[in-house]
């Protein structure tokens, strides 16, 4: 018995069905066989130049992110809950960003206290009555997932600003199709392939009413100093656009426009994998080097579309988060489909005490951070880390929520000894356009591949895999 | 009374500029105490890319530089038909909350000086104590050009104990919201009577008192505005209702000259 959910073997170590054929396969293989293909894999990474800069490191040091060949399984049966649940929860996002950029009901409504958007930095008065091209704020979201049963997934983050790490799970699928073929014939896996299609099929559709004929899509990069510079120049290339830095434009005609060898070429749509803070230093950080003066002005005068739209970073903040059940049944009439990790807000003093005398047992989160940066793992931290974040929480409650230690899923990795359950997320990759929500059958699985870990981030050391769903 | 304005701002380059672009926002709105009967803003040297309406209901205009120009002229002019509300500008309008006029901004954040000044106020009511306010605001920041630039913040205002009009805006603004108060910055124009060209564009700020709307408090005339004020843009600070913001690329020296002039005009048409 183990104690945590295993997505492969349940609680009682019987294969479940999802896993069954892959289960067969793998007994049939040699061992020794499976390690050159996992070395092989490694190598195909290293060749694409497939890297991830760390960030938080004194040099900016371009690492492999470990790729492990067993594959997660997701029955037809569990993704078209999930699916369901995610679409819900992109289409309430929308619509709160909506809201409080408009007419706030649901602060009228008294539903979300007003602080909560008043204090907040990430509200971003410019957005105030503006009206994104297509009414679409966030246009590609990449919400994390836990599982901890058979049935219950919880959102972790909603990333509705830049998720990263989708050309990974393009790339574990195109890595594992070359190396094992014959899996892929015994079972019916839905394919990822389509995603750049659909990437740029809803960005185009997003494109402002005054775009006439096909719209221009880009993709504006801070360039190749960025940890996710690759990724940024593998959607470009695969969705068959421009990648454009900040210097390549310029307002031309009421446009904005890049630089191409037959002149300045007006942009439709531009999904910028830049911050809101650093995308005009006309409107908004006057030092930003990487951004593109009055765009801003552009984007409010209705003539360009900018993805995802800016302000939308209020909807990632960890303190409206704990809103979400409410904001989810507030805008669709319907009861949150996904979990909801309870959370204490540190700014309430009542649920400050509960969270400084039990400390050991929780997750400790920053309000804007990401990465697995700034955070604490009660369970797995020592004396002294505990004393430490006691008196952060104390200096800067406002900063902070806790969460209960979630039982996350294990999903077996392949090591020197045989499988071995190691803690997983999952990222699904979600389009919003007028013409609806596009979810990519799979995503981007996390592992931590420490034992015991539950931190699955990249940049702190997790692995990834190929995540699949299987036909029905 | 009716007032023509004519407001030139023109920068000069020692070098001609390849690509640059200034958002302006010059064009008055009409009012409860305001119609605005004529207005147009031209640029010479440049052309004008695009306008919008921005979240404090300003017209912003954007206009680029002809490349190779080694001068742009920005031209704003018009005839604008006053009355006196005493400062009253009304209730509350448009989707920006009220309360985000209460939120702190680098120039007008409340540290300990202009909380201690806020303090100081007196009265038996609001709009009592924020004529006091003003007044002591007044005495802590003497008028005097040449103190402070463009971007000084409150603080830095009241440690010099001088500064112009928009540095008095700025204090009076952080100690209002320090005070509880949703307070904006407003920028326009003030025919003095005893010239024709001002010295330049003019500021003041408007405070939310519960009965009455947004009211304007001009601290170094020590009134609220009345027939000879009018109101162009405005926003949390300063950089929110600037009359002008540039972005230029390369680094060439920038000479500016801004001439104002607000005159009187005769009451011709027939009310």
């Amino acid at each position: 018995m183990t104690e945590y959910f295993d997505e492969m073997w349940g609680l009682s170590q019987q294969t479940r069905a999802p896993y069954k054929k892959f289960s067969e396969w793998f007994e049939g293989e040699e061992p020794a066989r499976l390690r050159a293909k996992q070395r092989e894999a490694e190598e195909l990474f290293r060749l694409t130049g497939i890297t991830f800069n760390v960030y938080g490191r004194d040099e900016a040091e371009e690492r492999l992110i470990p790729f492990d060949i067993i594959p997660r399984v997701i029955s037809a049966r569990e993704w078209k809950k999930l699916s369901k649940g995610i679409d819900q929860r992109v289409r309430a996002i929308n619509a709160f960003l909506h809201d409080i950029y408009h007419r706030q009901e649901i602060i009228r409504a008294g539903r979300i206290p007003r602080e909560m958007i008043e204090k907040n930095e990430a509200y971003l008065p410019h957005m105030i009555g503006v009206r994104p091209p297509g009414g679409i704020y966030t246009h590609i979201v990449g919400i994390d997932l836990v599982r901890t049963d058979e049935d219950t997934f919880y959102v972790l983050e909603d990333n509705a600003r830049t998720p990263s790490g989708v050309s990974y799970m393009l790339e574990n699928r195109e890595t594992m199709l070359q190396m094992f073929p014959e899996l892929f014939s015994k079972t019916r896996v839905q394919p990822v392939s389509g995603y750049p299609r659909a990437l740029q099929q809803s960005l185009a559709a997003c494109a402002p009413e005054s775009c006439n004929g096909p719209p221009t899509v880009a993709v504006l990069t801070p360039g190749i100093y960025n940890s996710a510079y690759y990724e940024h120049s593998f959607l470009a290339d695969k969705m068959g656009v421009e990648l454009v830095e900040g210097s390549d434009l310029r307002i031309v005609d009421g446009h904005v426009a890049m630089r191409t060898t037959r002149g300045y070429q007006p942009i439709d749509v531009l999904y910028r994998r830049i911050d809101d803070d650093f995308i005009d230093p006309l409107n908004f950080n006057p030092d930003s080097m990487l951004g593109v003066p009055g765009i801003m002005d552009v984007y409010r005068a209705g003539r360009i579309t900018i993805a995802n739209a800016p302000g939308g970073g209020i909807s990632d903040d960890k303190a409206i988060y704990s809103y979400m059940p409410e904001i989810v049944e507030f805008y669709t009439g319907e009861k949150a489909i996904l979990e909801n990790v309870p959370t204490w807000r540190c700014n309430e003093p009542d649920s400050l005490q509960y969270v400084l005398d039990n400390l050991k047992d929780l997750v400790v989160k920053e309000v804007h951070g990401s990465g697995g940066y700034g955070m604490l793992i009660g369970p797995t931290s020592s004396k002294k880390e505990l004393a430490e974040f006691e008196a952060k929480l104390r200096a800067r409650p406002n900063n902070y929520i806790a969460q209960p230690t979630l039982s996350l899923s294990t999903v077996p990795i392949f090591t020197k000894a045989g499988l071995a359950p190691r803690h997983v997320d999952l990222r699904p990759y979600v389009l919003v356009s007028p013409d609806g929500v596009n979810i990519t059958p799979g995503g981007l699985t996390r592992v931590a591949l420490k034992k015991g870990s539950l931190v699955v981030n990249s940049s702190q050391g997790g692995g990834t895999k190929d995540t699949w769903v299987l036909e029905d | 009374m009716l007032l023509r304005i004519s407001h030139v701002t023109k920068y000069n380059y020692d070098e001609p500029v390849d690509y640059g672009l200034q958002q302006v926002r010059l064009t008055p709105k009409s009012t409860r105490a305001q119609t605005v009967l004529q207005w147009s803003t031209t640029v010479d040297g440049g052309k004008r890319e695009l306008g919008f309406e921005d979240h404090n209901r300003n017209t912003v205009e954007l206009f680029s530089f002809d490349p190779g120009a080694k001068s742009l002229v920005v031209r704003a002019e018009g005839l604008v038909q006053l009355s006196n509300t005493h400062g009253v500008v009304g209730p509350h309008e448009g989707h920006t909350p009220l309360w985000l006029f209460q939120r702190d901004t680098p120039q007008t954040k409340a540290g300990k000086a202009c909380r201690e000044l806020a303090k100081t106020a007196e009265g038996e009511n609001d709009l009592g104590l924020l004529h006091d306010l003003s007044a002591k605001v007044l005495s802590a920041v003497s008028y005097e050009t040449g103190e402070t630039n463009s971007s000084s913040t409150a603080e830095e205002v009241l440690a010099a104990g001088k500064g112009v009009c928009q540095d008095h805006a700025h204090v009076f603004i952080a100690c209002a919201r320090h005070l509880g108060f949703p307070a904006r910055y407003v920028s326009g124009y003030l025919m003095m009577e005893d010239r024709e060209e001002q010295e330049a564009t003019h500021a003041w700020a408007e405070v939310h008192v519960d009965a009455l709307g947004w009211v304007g408090f001009d601290v170094p005339n020590e009134i609220s505005p009345d027939e000879r004020y009018v109101r162009v843009a405005t926003g949390l600070d300063y950089s929110e209702a600037a009359p002008v913001s540039g972005h230029l690329y390369g680094s060439t020296a920038e000479n500016l000259t801004v001439s104002v002039t607000v005159s009187s005009q005769q009451q011709s048409q027939s009310q």
